[in-house]
């Protein structure tokens, strides 16, 4: 990397709508430390190797700029992505150390493998009254928008404690906060403003009337001697999961049917062994080239990665989806192959601040897709692959529409 | 085999405990790691090296004697 050679721009073009770009594999080989340019105009490093994004993900020094980190790349341009895009002081979260530990572990006892394979049965029956939605719509029907969409934030308003009937209230917040493409920074802050009011009555009502929901929950923790959570830190809470489990799973959602329908001996072989589901979601997670372009470090210090000395006050950006086509962890890396184990894709982050609520996603994705096998098992795309649109969110990649038909 | 935890690199991803859930379980407190069978049965040994080579924080050490 030196300052004078030309930057790529980021997001780097693909051929196709499930394709990885061209230019991974050439990186990861020949320059694992880039420079490139993001949508904001700002500079950052850009890294495409396996065991130089786990080591740096890995490193506890590092973790996303926030607005206190002076001079970190910004992805989106000023006055674009409303408040979740460049870090920003009003979630509350710590981000590092101690605090961020504290926060970590408060929130995780209630995202752990048993309590949400717990959720299990209460997601199967959500998928398949969803599932009825899309079949009453009729053909073609909109994979994404009709069971896609609901899921993630429907288990997220379960899981907050929120009434059902609040759900498309959740969905349309969410939108807002990340479509930077939809919705304007007014619209993304007046969304803000309505959650923030929501939440802080949410809590009051929990506090009153305590549930086993995971804002009651986390309230009792704080009452019976332990060290609670503000209530400014449960409306970030409420905000962080929402923002990172809804637009992400959602996606993937339709990306995963998308990708297991792109070639249908995929979505047959399934049929033959449902078995598979759990290694085919890993392997869809790993396989997807449209996450959004990465996740962001900021080095408070010199770094060293890759044999490159990185100055403090560098931004890198660590590209997940390249990573997890490497040739050197990965056999056959740029092919899908459903019994893939183990499977060590970086999809979720690794290190201190590894995606909180994987477990979750995953059982989603699983119930998702065996729920589909049972229920439409001659589910196929309307259109071909190529006419597949990604979506142009700056945050979080996917598909527009994802069109089928059974 | 014997496999070891370190609790203070456990992200509580909880991918231990879906793959081996006899040898791995979260703590109700905090979701942190706990070793149930620090030696493992010959059967489970392809379930826990799926566990170590999966684990987000690679906080799972096996030490391989058979």
């Amino acid at each position: 990397m030196s300052p004078n050679e030309p930057a790529m721009r980021l997001p780097l073009p693909t051929d196709g709508p499930l394709e990885a770009p061209a230019e991974w594999q050439e990186l990861r080989r020949k320059c694992p430390v880039a420079t490139v340019e993001l949508p904001s105009g700002d500079k950052a490093a850009y890294l495409t190797r396996y065991d130089d994004i786990k080591a740096l993900l890995s490193d506890p020094r590092f973790a996303r700029p926030t607005d206190r980190d002076e001079g970190a790349a910004r992805i989106a341009p000023e006055g674009a992505g409303g408040p979740v895009a460049n870090g920003d002081s009003s979630i509350a979260i710590a981000t590092q150390g101690e605090e961020h530990l504290r926060w970590r572990r408060h929130v995780g006892k209630y995202l752990t493998a048993k309590r949400v394979t717990a959720l299990r049965p209460g997601m199967v029956a959500i998928v398949e009254s969803l599932v009825d939605d899309l079949v009453e719509q009729g053909q073609p029907g909109d994979l994404k928008a009709t069971v896609g969409f609901p899921l993630p934030v429907y288990v997220i308003c379960d899981l907050l404690g929120a009434p059902a009937e609040d759900r498309d209230r959740f969905s349309y917040w969410s939108d807002a906060f990340l479509n930077v493409s939809r919705y304007s920074t007014e619209e993304a802050q007046a969304s803000y403003g309505e959650f923030a009011r929501y939440m802080s009555e949410l809590i009051a009502a929990k506090r009153a009337e305590p549930g086993d929901d995971l804002i009651s929950n986390l309230i009792k923790d704080g009452t019976e001697g332990g060290e609670g959570l503000s209530d400014e830190l449960l409306l970030s809470t409420g905000m962080g999961l929402l923002v990172a489990g809804h637009e992400t799973t959602a996606n993937m959602i339709g990306k995963m049917v998308s990708m297991l329908l792109a070639d249908r001996t995929r979505w047959e072989r399934l049929l033959d062994d449902p078995s598979l589901v759990r290694t085919a979601v890993d392997e869809v997670l790993r396989f997807d080239a449209n996450f959004g372009f990465g996740v962001r470090r900021y080095l408070g210090e010199d770094v060293e990665v890759g044999g490159e000395l990185l100055p403090g006050g560098t931004t890198v950006v660590c590209a997940l989806s390249a990573a997890n086509r490497d040739e050197q962890v990965f056999a056959d890396a740029a092919e899908m192959d459903l019994t893939r184990a183990p499977n060590p894709h970086m999809t979720f982050g690794a290190g201190p601040h590894a995606c909180l609520g994987q477990s979750l996603a995953r059982t989603e994705l699983q119930v998702v897709l065996e729920v589909l096998l049972r229920r439409l098992p001659t589910l196929r795309l309307a259109v071909p692959v190529e006419e597949l649109q990604r979506v142009e969110g700056l945050l979080v990649g996917g598909l527009r529409t994802v069109p089928v038909r059974w | 085999m014997k496999v070891s935890v370190d609790e203070a690199k456990c992200c509580g991803a909880g991918q231990c405990v879906l793959l081996a859930p006899e040898v791995f379980d979260q703590r109700d407190e905090d979701g942190i790691v706990v070793l149930l069978t620090p030696e493992p049965s010959p059967d489970q040994h392809s379930d826990v090296r799926e566990a170590a080579a999966v684990c987000p924080a690679s906080a799972i050490t096996l030490h391989d004697g058979s």
